[in-house]
């Protein structure tokens, strides 16, 4: 068992289900939308593009700029949580929170690409 | 893509997760623990403040307490958040300094400018494989003559003495082992406008790899090698290597030249050395013993091409007794005392050559001689450069450089291959005739430099070629005439017309020239200048051939060619 793979595997695993957590529930409902998961979401994900630096393979690569992906639209979809709630007049609307969630969803397809490719990659090993 | 962007991505990849790892329970504490707001009503940290917070309180800017002052609990957090973030910066900071550092991704960087410096040379240069005397000398001659180098060598102390070194043409240079072809590659090999691959390292079996490569690669492109042993040297010419210097071989050969034949010595000197030695040096040659002092590989290599010349010698060497059995006339000890010299017979003896690989020893060797036998010629071999000073005080007959000499070969060689050829063959010449031809080179050039000058009779003059295919004879006198008044001559020798396999050595004047012929001149640099225009403009030719100016106007060109 390789200790490396296995944090790898988890942070990357972990990425995808808390970003399920969140996106679950009525895109436009405010109370089916935890902040700390999104905030959760959003630091493994950025834990999970460090630990994807520096592998030269092509796979490496990909796994690279899924976690870029996601990574990005988590910011985006923070960054407008933030606004909703400090900046704009009219605080939380069903609107601007089915726009985060839409946000975390398009994060949430970058994660399962993510884990697909996780996946093909342990396949292909032969033993 | 970029590999020191992966090495640094890499080593980074803990520091990084630290650092967000900190930060993320730090933002998490804040949200989570209650504080106060200033009505005195519980209130709660959102993430947006607690990012804000964190971020300045990490990064030790500190615009205090905000939104709202902390409460006790608050302030215990802020300070273990203090202390958390200021050491994950600190570590992920100093862990990338580290990575700078680091003696790998330094060499890397270094690397990398290297072949980028490389890859932007637009103008021709060679590569050469080992910056030891030889190819520090020969970098500096390709210099003069305008050419660029590119230096590979395996000590680093080198390639910093290479930064130190003026050269006006910037000379690029990088610490690796050139026996590795993806070195020679990072250096030029693959670059279109490498002229040559010279292999001056001390170890054989690098210049043979590097060679190999550089053949296999461009078949074409000239390749040098130094070489150490037979067995080396011909399995470096079994796959076409263009010029193999046997370092102590060929220098034994030209300090033996200097002691059994003066003549000939300073022909090679006068065509090879920048350095002008006047006639007169030429001392007389007495003939009978010599001492030699030092009997390692360059000993041997000397006695043996000095033996080879009915030279009579004595050996002098501290490790003599080895070789008692082979060597009758031989003396043990290092020759700087004056009992061993004595011993030697150095009363009698008509020179010396002090021949250690330790220029102390050597020096002491040539002192000590002088003061038993006044009227001794004296050899020394100089072995470092430093020594420069010391040597010229000595004021011997000969300082003879092995590296220096190999050089001068070399560069010699890369200018006009057909000069080593010429020399080869005035070598079989005896002294009466080497003595005439260099009494006709002093005649024409003085007390000046000697410049050589070769044609090979075709694309690259075009007005011979023009003059010939038409179908009339040229001999070689119409070459030697001063384009500007065919009365006068040029002040240039012809020393060698090679065809095919044939030489001829000082051919005749009427030596009618055919096309393919490689042509060798010697004279004063002005005059091979004036000579260039006979072959490249079919004018000049056809006046220094029968004296009359064809008039190539405009108007009558359009006349002729009307009539043609």
């Amino acid at each position: 068992m390789n200790r490396e793979k296995v944090v790898f595997g988890f942070f990357i695993i972990l990425a995808l289900t808390l970003n399920v957590g969140f996106v679950l529930g009525d895109i436009d409902n405010p109370a089916h939308h935890e902040v700390f998961e999104l905030f959760l979401a959003l630091v493994v994900s950025l834990i999970c593009t460090v630990l994807k630096f520096g592998d030269r393979s092509h796979l490496g690569a990909l796994l690279l700029a899924t976690s870029l992906v996601a990574d990005l639209q988590l910011i985006a979809a923070a960054v407008v949580w933030a606004y909703a709630e400090q900046i704009s007049s009219l605080g939380m609307t069903d609107g601007t929170m089915a726009s985060i969630v839409s946000l975390a969803a398009g994060a949430l397809v970058a994660n399962v690409v993510s884990v697909v490719l996780l996946v093909v990659e342990s396949a292909s090993i032969r033993r | 893509m970029n590999t020191l962007l992966y090495i640094l991505l890499r080593r980074l990849r803990l520091p990084l997760s630290v650092l967000i790892g900190v930060y993320a329970v730090s933002v998490l504490g804040f949200v989570l623990i209650p504080g106060l707001d200033d009505q005195g009503q519980p209130w709660r940290m959102d993430f947006f403040h607690a990012f804000y917070f964190v971020s300045f309180m990490g990064s030790t800017i500190g615009f205090g307490e905000i939104p709202y002052p902390f409460t006790s609990a608050q302030r215990m957090w802020t300070l273990v958040c203090i202390y958390a973030t200021v050491i994950a910066w600190l570590y992920a900071i100093g862990a990338m300094l580290s990575v700078l550092q680091d003696q790998g991704f330094s060499r890397l960087l270094r690397t990398r400018r290297f072949a980028h410096q490389v890859r932007s040379i637009r103008e021709p240069f060679y590569l050469i494989c080992g910056f030891g005397t030889t190819g520090r000398d020969v970098v500096a001659g390709l210099e003069q003559q305008g050419i660029k180098s590119v230096v590979i060598d395996i000590d680093q102390s080198r390639i910093d003495a290479l930064e130190l070194e003026q050269y006006s043409l910037p000379v690029v240079g990088l610490c690796a082992d050139a026996s590795l072809p993806e070195n020679l590659d990072l250096a030029g090999l693959q670059n279109s406008s490498c002229l040559g691959v010279l292999a001056l390292t001390n170890d054989d079996n690098v210049n043979l790899s590097v060679s190999i490569a550089s053949k296999l690669l461009y078949p074409k492109r000239i390749v040098v090698s130094r070489s150490e042993n037979d067995t080396t040297t011909a399995n470096l010419y079994s796959f076409g290597t263009d010029l193999v210097v046997d370092p102590f071989k060929q220098f034994a050969e030209y300090l033996g030249l200097a002691a059994h034949s003066p003549q000939k010595h300073l022909i090679v000197d006068w065509l090879i050395y920048s350095e002008h030695r006047s006639i007169a040096s030429t001392y007389k040659h007495q003939s009978g013993r010599w001492i030699l002092c030092g009997y390692g590989r360059f000993g041997r290599a000397l006695a043996g091409s000095m033996r080879a010349e009915g030279t009579e010698i004595t050996l002098v060497d501290p490790h003599m007794d080895s070789f008692r059995g082979d060597e009758p006339t031989s003396i043990v000890g290092i020759g700087t005392e004056a009992s061993t010299l004595i011993q030697a017979g150095v009363e009698e003896a008509v020179g010396i050559i002090a021949g250690t690989g330790n220029d102390a020893d050597n020096l002491s060797i040539i002192m000590t001689a002088r003061e038993l036998n006044p009227r001794l010629q004296t050899v020394v071999r100089q072995n470092l450069d430093s020594n420069e000073l010391i040597f010229e005080r000595l004021k011997a007959d000969f300082v003879m450089n092995p590296g220096r000499t190999i050089a001068s070969r070399i560069l010699a060689h890369l200018r006009t291959p057909l000069l080593a050829e010429f020399l080869d063959q005035s070598m079989a010449l005896d002294e009466v005739d080497a003595r005439e031809l260099i009494q006709r080179l002093n005649r024409l050039v003085g007390d000046g430099q000697v410049r050589i000058q070769a044609f090979t009779l075709g694309e690259e003059t075009p007005a011979v070629k023009e003059w010939i295919e038409s179908g009339q004879t040229l001999t070689l006198r119409s070459l030697l005439k001063s384009p500007a008044d065919r009365a006068k001559e040029l002040k240039c020798l012809a020393l060698l017309v090679k065809r095919g396999d044939q030489f001829m050595i000082e051919p005749g004047e009427l030596t009618e020239l055919q096309l393919g012929d490689q042509i060798l001149f010697a004279g004063r640099g002005a005059d091979l200048s004036q000579q260039r225009w006979l072959f490249e403009n079919s004018r000049t030719l056809n006046y220094a051939v029968t004296g009359e100016e064809p008039h190539y106007g405009l108007l009558s060109y359009f006349a002729k060619g009307n009539a043609r």
